[in-house]
């Protein structure tokens, strides 16, 4: 069951597919298989799935990938308002997160 | 000579088992006690005889997934490379930065892997990807990356697949019983703020129309802690539990409608006889306090983004606050009656 989609058309993913060399690599990463690949290039399949993780973007080496990553989670998005930095779980500090 | 055979005795040896005391600690963190220390040193070790030609998995030092790993690698030789990420999980630490290119170079340098083995290759979580960059890796240290699988659980048949990996090995799941583990977490970090609601709660159980009574506090303040209590259990364990059931794609709507379903139950089943601006202001409490813990689990989550987040909580924040100020100011008013 596919029982893990969230907001629809809100994902910072962008992709330049004259840039892609057809490595595979986001395929590969891609936890929710945003990616297939077409012809020997990537292809965008599954936008709303994208979680912005990021995975993708740093594993192209042609920076055919662009995404804003973030932490998904309100906890860190407040914690970020109060402290006027970007959202960020720092676990380290104790706060309830991952 | 040869004196990398030497230093090959100074790496620390494991095994696959687990022990009552791997069973405690993981409990204890599933609980949310003493997570935050719950850590193994950084480095490289030995399971079981690894030769040159072993695999060398990598992983986190939060202990419970440096567990996971070597439980799951029953009856292999392997290197575990372990990385410094101050006790937190491959993902979350990926996402950080922490669990990184710079941090996986960094330790395939100091731990002199490449004495250890003969051949090139590094297997990482693909969860690691968010932190590690495979090109960048290759580049610093002549190792290339390998991106394994999601689950630990599944690194004996990806290696036997000679490291071909199924969709579904590559796909984040978030099923009922991956839900469920993490739910502890959220009830036990929230656990303060409920104490603090129940206080302010019974403090206002006291208002009535001659002013303020301190009986009233035990007769209504009891009842309201209750319904304190069940919003909380519907927002930080129902919510979650029934999130792929539950209407709307936000989790502060799941959790909205979870609240109200939950009070509207315990209501519609209780005999007690009450006036509608109570019902209704609970109702709307009830409502505003799970929604907005359903939509903090959104931390928990597998697959909610930043910017998807962002835009629920402009959504849900002010309805949250809206219930929340309205109920109240309902029930202070079937008080006064």
């Amino acid at each position: 069951m596919d029982n893990q989609r969230y907001l629809k058309n809100v994902a910072t993913l962008e992709y330049d597919s004259s840039m892609c060399i057809g490595c595979k690599m986001c395929v590969e990463v891609c936890p929710h298989n945003v990616f297939k690949m077409t012809n020997k290039k990537a292809e965008i399949i599954h936008l709303d799935r994208c979680m912005e993780c990021g995975a993708c973007e740093i594993n192209c080496i042609t920076h055919a990938l662009t995404v804003k990553q973030g932490v998904g989670c309100a906890a860190a998005v407040i914690s970020g308002f109060l402290k006027g930095t970007e959202p960020n779980c720092d676990c380290r500090a104790g706060a309830s997160c991952c | 000579m040869d004196f990398s055979n030497l230093s090959l005795v100074t790496q620390p040896k494991i095994d696959s088992n687990w022990f009552r005391k791997d069973y405690l600690g993981a409990l204890r963190v599933r609980l949310s006690l003493g997570r935050n220390n719950y850590r193994v040193n950084p480095g490289l070790y030995k399971l079981g005889n690894p030769g040159k030609e072993a695999e060398v998995i990598v992983t986190s030092n939060y202990k419970l997934s440096f567990d996971i790993v070597r439980r799951s690698l029953k009856g292999l030789n392997a290197w575990i490379l372990v990385l410094e990420t101050y006790g937190i999980n491959v993902w979350c630490a990926a996402g950080k930065g922490t669990f990184g290119s710079d941090e996986l170079i960094r330790q395939i340098k100091d731990s002199q892997l490449k004495l250890y083995v003969t051949h090139k290759r590094i297997i990482v979580p693909q969860l690691g990807a968010p932190g590690v960059s495979g090109h960048k890796v290759k580049d610093a240290t002549g190792f290339s990356v390998k991106f394994g699988p999601v689950r630990a659980e599944d690194l004996k048949d990806y290696l036997s697949a000679g490291m071909k990996k199924s969709t579904n090995m590559r796909t984040v799941q978030f099923n009922l019983p991956d839900r469920l583990i993490l739910t502890p977490v959220e009830i036990v970090n929230s656990l303060r703020y409920l104490l603090y609601a129940i206080i302010v709660v019974l403090l206002l159980s006291g208002i009535n129309s001659n002013g303020y009574s301190f009986s009233e506090i035990w007769q209504e303040g009891i009842p309201a802690s209750f319904y304190l209590l069940l919003a909380y259990a519907s927002g930080a364990f129902i919510g979650p539990a029934l999130l792929p059931w539950l209407p709307f794609r936000h989790f502060g709507g799941k959790g909205l409608v979870a609240g109200f379903l939950a009070f509207g139950l315990v209501a519609f089943l209780s005999s007690t006889e009450y006036s509608m601006s109570h019902i209704m202001g609970w109702l709307f409490i009830s409502g505003a306090v799970s929604s907005f813990l359903t939509m903090n689990f959104t931390g928990a989550s597998t697959y909610t983004s930043l910017s998807g987040v962002r835009k629920e909580m402009r959504l849900f924040v002010p309805i949250q606050i809206a219930l929340i100020l309205v109920g109240l100011t309902l029930v202070i008013v079937s008080q006064l009656k």
